[in-house]
């Protein structure tokens, strides 16, 4: 299988298995070892590398990104991010001056995704760098830098332009390797055929999950299909009162359509992951893993969003909620993916709460959603999600019958979320204890009543 | 003048670069094997066989080694020789190694590992302080004992007392470069690159796995990311892993583990049980305190047994105990072998106390920051009790003054080093004094004016009325604020470990060589030491070449630990430089017909009387006239004196104080919360390198902070380990320090003499990150009369569970 991109400006061809890592050659092929490991999941941002492709430039994380994903795109690594002549980016030389490195070990991985950030103007600088752990500073003085390095001009020789833009880009092939095929499909329709033959292939779209059953369930993925390159699986449809938002947009592509649409939902996707899971993750992908504790389902299902499934040229749609069956069970059949989800454009009194032990890039204990409609005081209509409360994100049946025909006060926000009780029997694990997360649940009913009367119900808008 | 210079990092053009390299960065030769271990999944029991064909097997793999493989010992520990590299007969805990692959690949290595499959009779684990104190699993005989006064009749006769019982979780270092180590196979020995803070115990022990003499076995470390006490003896393994292989194969060969098997494998810091007892009066002060710590060690000894002791070492953090006990339980569970993590016990100790004092303000109703200043040692200087005993803060003759940048050195004749030492305290002191509970007399205390100008400067007073009034419109959302100091004594407790070595080279062209035996993780030790070098020789900063550490060139080296690089080190190369120096001085001073004393070294020029020359003259005259240019520095610390056992002496040489202001909001509905505010003023005398000084501040307070509120290690009834990599274990990112983050420096010269009068920092403002949790505790104790009782870390869980406490 031939890969081929550009590497710090330079054209390669790469022939390797599909589920080498970008990073692993990097270091291990290319003796360009500046791009370091820290976690070999994606959670650190060590391996922080500037991906360029007609979107755009993203920061991504090279231990959970396989080559093929990188074909016909552009990528630049520490080694490429000076000046031909040597002089330092500016992020580079803001941070030796405001002393943004101690042990240096993650510096490589945080100044990658301040150029990145820096070449798209941004100045959001907490999120840019929220999957960029680093142990020794205390990020003060990478805050300073990122700052100081704020008005400096882009160099221009950072600005990629992808191998081959545009429609021409190569990929629509079978591509041999071993006795398992790797697929490179360049549309839907191409993907749906071969899926068909290869119901047991995996769906590679994003590969923050699927990399890590490489890096550490080490297994081998037998016949893949790398979704990269399906154009008409991204893309977004106005359909007047909703969208249609094609599998593989990434969750970064969804904060940005959410904003202003439904802004707490916005909210809850910035604190998905991080800017590098955000840029790789997508929406298709987040929910075809049936993962119960993903947290666009519990957004989706609040919202009523309908799911459209495709296996070869035969399509149906189901509501969110009944694509989860049971703990690792979808209604998914073989050979069959997730095309494109279409969701209402007006929830006003939708609000989605994320609880984890971390602000920024950690996997919720429990995300709630909820969204009512309200006619001259009177619930009409409820619908209450959560994932982390079972072995799948669901509603809480309960929890809206006790809402629904009455006035939404005090004594029925507390009658709901004693509901809630009935309708979860959560697990105690390393996020929470099940007793916690039934009690934050319930709570999370009086935070949406307190939410929508506009009382102060959130930690990060209080300031000093 | 470099000295006190806030310069950069000596490697931050290499880091920001990609340039600086780890040990998994090292170019290998051909042939370079990578290694795995296969790891137990069991906590306790008999290992019956191993099955290992399905491992040797497996692609790529040259060989798989079990216990019986190994030529000489089997031994990894930095203390007890409990530690067998690879298990034999029993398992200790769930990730203990049990067998080594050898690989082509390091994934390669990785698969085989797991294909090795061991058949264990299991039996039930100790996992838990009750587990081990049910089962009698401790090291040492009993628990430790310090005692001061009269304990009981101090609590019996107080008019107040407060009882309970606090849980402190664990920390996971989560240096960001895992452990790693490579070993290059030589015709008469091993050259072995490790990450490692202690090149010399892993000369140590790779000789004793190969059966060689220490000196057929060289290592090398340039830098480390990160090491936080991680690295103080948890890389033993790998390297010795590494040369055991490379001595059998007769090729290279390099381990570095991945995330999850470094959580799985690896010692974290030791959680406590603390219970605690205290009397105190009307005014807040304490009449005295009985603490009971029980620690945490894991399946090995390790570090344990200092690590506890520093703990009860800090049982009195900054406060003055009239009648004190400590007694200390070290006990021996089925987990992971707890191991040092910067404070090495003293965060917990100190946690303990703090407790109490939060405990007695909630009690009258006092504002916690009064309750402390109220129970401080007496102020050095303050004419209090200390006054008799305390030292001249002036520097004494021979050390520079590091307020006068530029002026050179002259130089004296037989200057060769730190002569004489400013007493920073009196072995001697009356006992009940201003004594600590292990009786040393504390005499630089200054937290008294430091909490002054730190509490005028952040507008404390004010800000905790407007924390009230805010808390008062706010029924869901509450902040809190609170106040903490540090105090932190400084030198390792094991007296002969405070020494250290440097080697420096002066070349016939003026470049000069610097090696000493402290490693570089971060913490900016290579720039200090290299700005001492540069000041003894009037050069600036750069003119120093800065190299690995090396235990061919500097033996017999002390782990860069407990806070000691700079001071070790910094004085080590400053004994060598001078005596460089002064054998330049003594030539130039012959040929000029001067006094040795008119050679003077300034701003890269030497003066010899009325003549002028650069160093790179002056060093090709002394060249010529052949001079050595070459010398060591040899530096150990003075007047330290400790019994542990008897918990009596002079431990330290000085202590080093901070202290913080944290404001934090909690929502009560869900316990999620945040630092809204920091405000800290640190003690790192005069310093070396503010930048870097306050660098470790800011660092360290997070890090601080981190240990206290997200990070929680968790581990499932079967003893597995489950928060083991970043997905599962949240250390802070970006967004969890404080808003708004001021960090200052007090900066006073220390009356100790240390190097230019400087003060450890590396670990002292880890402990400002209590502030944090104190002020979560306040913002729990503003829903209900009760006190909150928050344990630690206060995820949002446990600030839920404090909420509901308080409010009863």
């Amino acid at each position: 299988m031939t890969i081929r991109f550009l590497l710090n400006g330079e054209p390669v061809a790469v022939d390797a298995p599909p589920t080498r890592t970008l990073l692993d050659w990097l270091r291990e092929s290319r003796g360009l070892t500046g791009t370091k490991e820290g976690c070999n999941e994606g959670d650190c941002g060590a391996c922080t590398v500037m991906v360029t492709d007609d979107a755009g430039a993203r920061a991504l994380n090279a231990c959970i990104l396989f080559l093929p994903q990188l074909h016909g795109k552009a990528v630049r690594t520490i080694e490429g991010l000076a000046a031909p002549d040597g002089t330092l980016h500016p992020v580079q030389q803001a941070m030796i001056d405001h002393h943004g490195s101690q042990c240096g070990f993650c510096t490589p991985g945080i100044v990658m995704s301040m150029a990145t950030a820096h070449l798209a103007g941004r100045t959001d600088h907490d999120d840019v760098l929220a999957g960029n752990l680093c142990r020794c500073t205390g990020y003060a003085p990478i805050i300073r830098a990122a700052e100081a390095a704020a008005p400096a001009p882009v160099p221009p020789h950072i600005r990629d332009t992808p191998l081959h833009p545009g429609k021409e880009t190569p990929g629509a092939e079978v591509l041999p390797e071993g006795a398992e095929p790797a697929y490179l499909p360049a549309s839907a329709d191409a993907l749906a055929a071969w899926y068909l033959d290869h119901p047991d292939a995996t769906l590679v779209a994003g590969a923050t999950d699927v990399g890590l059953w490489v890096t550490k369930g080490l297994r081998d993925l037998g016949p893949v299909a790398f979704l990269s390159q399906c154009a008409d699986l991204r893309g977004v449809q106005d359909l007047g009162d909703s969208l249609r938002i094609g599998a593989m947009t990434t969750m970064a592509e969804m904060q940005a359509l959410m904003a202003p649409l439904h802004p707490s939902y916005a909210e809850l996707i910035r604190r998905y992951g991080s800017e590098q899971v955000r840029q790789a993750a997508t929406l298709g992908g987040n929910i075809a893993n049936g993962s119960p504790i993903g947290d666009n389902p519990p957004a989706l299902i609040a919202l009523g969003a309908t799911l459209h499934l495709r296996r070869g040229d035969a399509r149906r749609d189901i509501p969110i909620e009944d694509f989860f069956l049971d703990y690792g069970r979808q209604d998914r059949r073989p050979g069959e993916f997730v095309e494109a989800v279409s969701l209402p454009k007006s929830a006003p009194a939708l609000r989605c709460y994320k609880l984890s032990k971390r602000f920024d890039q950690d996997i919720s204990a429990v995300c709630g959603a909820f969204d009512i409609t309200l006619a001259d005081g009177i619930v009409t209509a409820a619908r209450i999600a959560f994932g982390g409360m079972a072995g799948i994100p669901r509603r809480a049946a309960s929890a809206e019958a006790a809402l629904v025909g009455r006035a939404f006060a005090s004594e029925t926000a507390q009658a709901a979320a004693a509901a809630l009780a009935r309708d979860f029997e959560p697990l105690t694990d390393m996020r929470a204890s099940a007793p916690y997360r039934l009690r934050a649940a319930q709570n999370m009913v009086l935070r949406y009543l307190a939410d929508l009367s506009g009382q102060p119900t959130d930690v990060l808008k209080v300031t000093p | 003048m470099s000295v006190s210079k806030p310069l950069p990092h000596d490697s931050a053009p290499l880091h920001v670069t990609g340039a600086a390299r780890y040990v998994d960065d090292i170019p290998t030769p051909a042939g370079c094997l990578h290694l795995a271990f296969a790891l137990s999944d069991t906590a306790r029991g008999r290992l019956d066989a191993m099955s290992l064909d399905a491992a040797q097997g497996a692609p790529g793999v040259v060989a798989v080694l079990t216990a019986t493989d190994l030529p000489f010992a089997n031994d990894v520990s930095p203390s007890a020789h409990d530690e067998p590299l690879l298990a034999t007969g029993e398992v200790h805990y769930v990730g203990q190694p049990l067998a080594l692959v050898a690989a082509a690949t390091h994934r390669q290595a990785r698969i085989a590992a797991r294909r090795v499959t061991a058949t264990i009779s299991s039996h039930p684990p100790v996992l838990t302080i009750d587990d081990a104190l049910q089962a009698g699993w401790r090291f040492e005989d009993g628990p430790r004992i310090y005692e001061k006064g009269d304990i009981a009749a101090a609590l019996a006769g107080a008019p107040h007392r407060v009882q309970g019982r606090l849980e402190i979780g664990g920390q996971e270092h989560f240096y960001l470069e895992g452990q790693a180590a490579l070993a290059l196979p030589q015709e008469d020995g091993m050259i072995v690159h490790a990450s490692t803070q202690h090149p010399t115990e892993i000369q140590h022990k790779v000789a004793e796995a190969l059966g060689l003499p220490m000196a057929a076995v060289r290592v090398e470390t340039r830098r480390m990311g990160g090491g936080f006490g991680g690295k103080e003896s948890q890389g033993n393994a790998l390297a010795v892993a590494c040369a055991v292989v490379a001595a059998r194969t007769g090729r290279p060969a390099k381990m570095r583990y991945d995330r999850d098997d470094d959580f799985t494998i690896t010692g974290k810091r030791h959680d406590f049980r603390i219970d605690y007892d205290a009397g105190f009066d009307a005014a807040g002060r304490l009449t005295g305190v009985d603490f009971t710590h029980y620690v945490r060690c894991g399946w090995a000894q390790d570090l344990s047994l200092p690590v506890a002791d520093r703990a009860m070492l800090h049982a009195d953090n900054a406060y003055l105990l009239p009648a004190a006990r400590i007694t200390s339980h070290r006990l021996r569970t089925n987990t992971q072998s707890a191991t040092a993590f910067r404070g090495f016990g003293g965060p917990q100790g100190m946690v303990g106390i703090e407790r109490v004092m939060d405990r007695i303000a909630h009690a009258l109703g006092l504002d916690p920051a009064l309750v402390r200043q109220r129970n401080f040692y007496a102020e050095a200087g303050a004419g209090g009790l200390s006054a008799p005993h305390r030292a001249s803060a002036i520097p004494p003759e021979d050390i520079s003054d590091p307020k006068k940048p530029g002026t050179g050195h002259r130089v004296t004749t037989g200057a060769g080093g730190a002569t004489r030492f400013g007493g920073a305290h009196s072995p001697a002191a009356p006992e009940a004094a201003n004594t600590t509970p292990y009786h040393m007399e504390v005499t630089d205390f200054i937290l008294g004016a430091m909490t002054e100008r730190l509490l005028n400067r952040c507008d404390y007073a004010a800000r905790r009325q407007a924390v009230a009034d805010w808390n008062a419109a706010n029924p869901i959302l509450r902040k809190g604020i609170a106040y903490s100091p540090v105090k932190f004594g400084i030198s390792f407790t094991l007296t002969h470990l405070n020494q250290a070595g440097a080697l420096v080279h002066v070349y016939a062209d003026g470049s000069v060589h610097l090696n000493h035996g402290g490693t570089e993780m971060g913490q900016g030790l290579n720039r200090k030491v290299a700005q001492v070098a540069a000041d003894r020789f009037g050069l600036p900063p750069g003119a120093i070449r800065i190299t690995a550490t090396d235990t061919a060139k500097v033996p017999n080296t002390s782990a860069t630990a407990a806070s000691s690089g700079s001071d070790l080190n910094g004085m080590a190369a400053r004994l060598a430089c001078d005596t460089i120096r002064d054998r330049m001085a003594e030539c130039l001073a012959g040929l000029h017909q001067v006094k040795p004393e008119e050679v003077v070294f300034a701003e890269g020029r030497v003066r010899v009387g009325q003549a002028e020359m650069s160093f790179a003259q002056a060093a090709t005259i002394a060249y010529e006239h052949r001079v050595s240019l070459s010398a060591t520095g040899f530096y150990k610390t003075p007047d330290l004196s400790w019994d542990r056992i008897a918990g009596r002496g002079r431990p330290f040489f000085y202590f080093a104080h901070g202290c913080a202001v944290s404001e934090v909001v909690i929502d009560t509905l869900t316990g999620e919360n945040r630092i809204l505010r920091t405000d800290i003023l640190h003690d790192a005398g005069a310093s070396l390198n503010p930048a870097v000084d306050i660098g470790q501040v800011e660092g360290g307070f997070v890090q601080g902070a981190g240990w206290l509120t997200t990070e929680e290690l968790w581990w499932d009834d079967a003893g597995r380990l489950r928060t083991h990599a970043p997905s599962t274990y949240k250390i802070p990112a970006c967004s969890d320090r404080p808003d708004l983050f001021n960090v200052a420096l007090w900066d006073a010269p220390n009356p100790a003499a240390t190097i230019y009068r400087s003060k450890a920092v590396g670990e002292p403002p880890f402990m400002l990150g209590m502030s944090a949790w104190l002020a979560l505790s306040d913002a729990c104790a503003a829903c209900g009369p009760h006190y909150p009782d928050l344990a630690a870390p206060a995820t949002p869980e446990a600030v839920l569970a404090a909420v509901e406490r308080a409010r009863g």
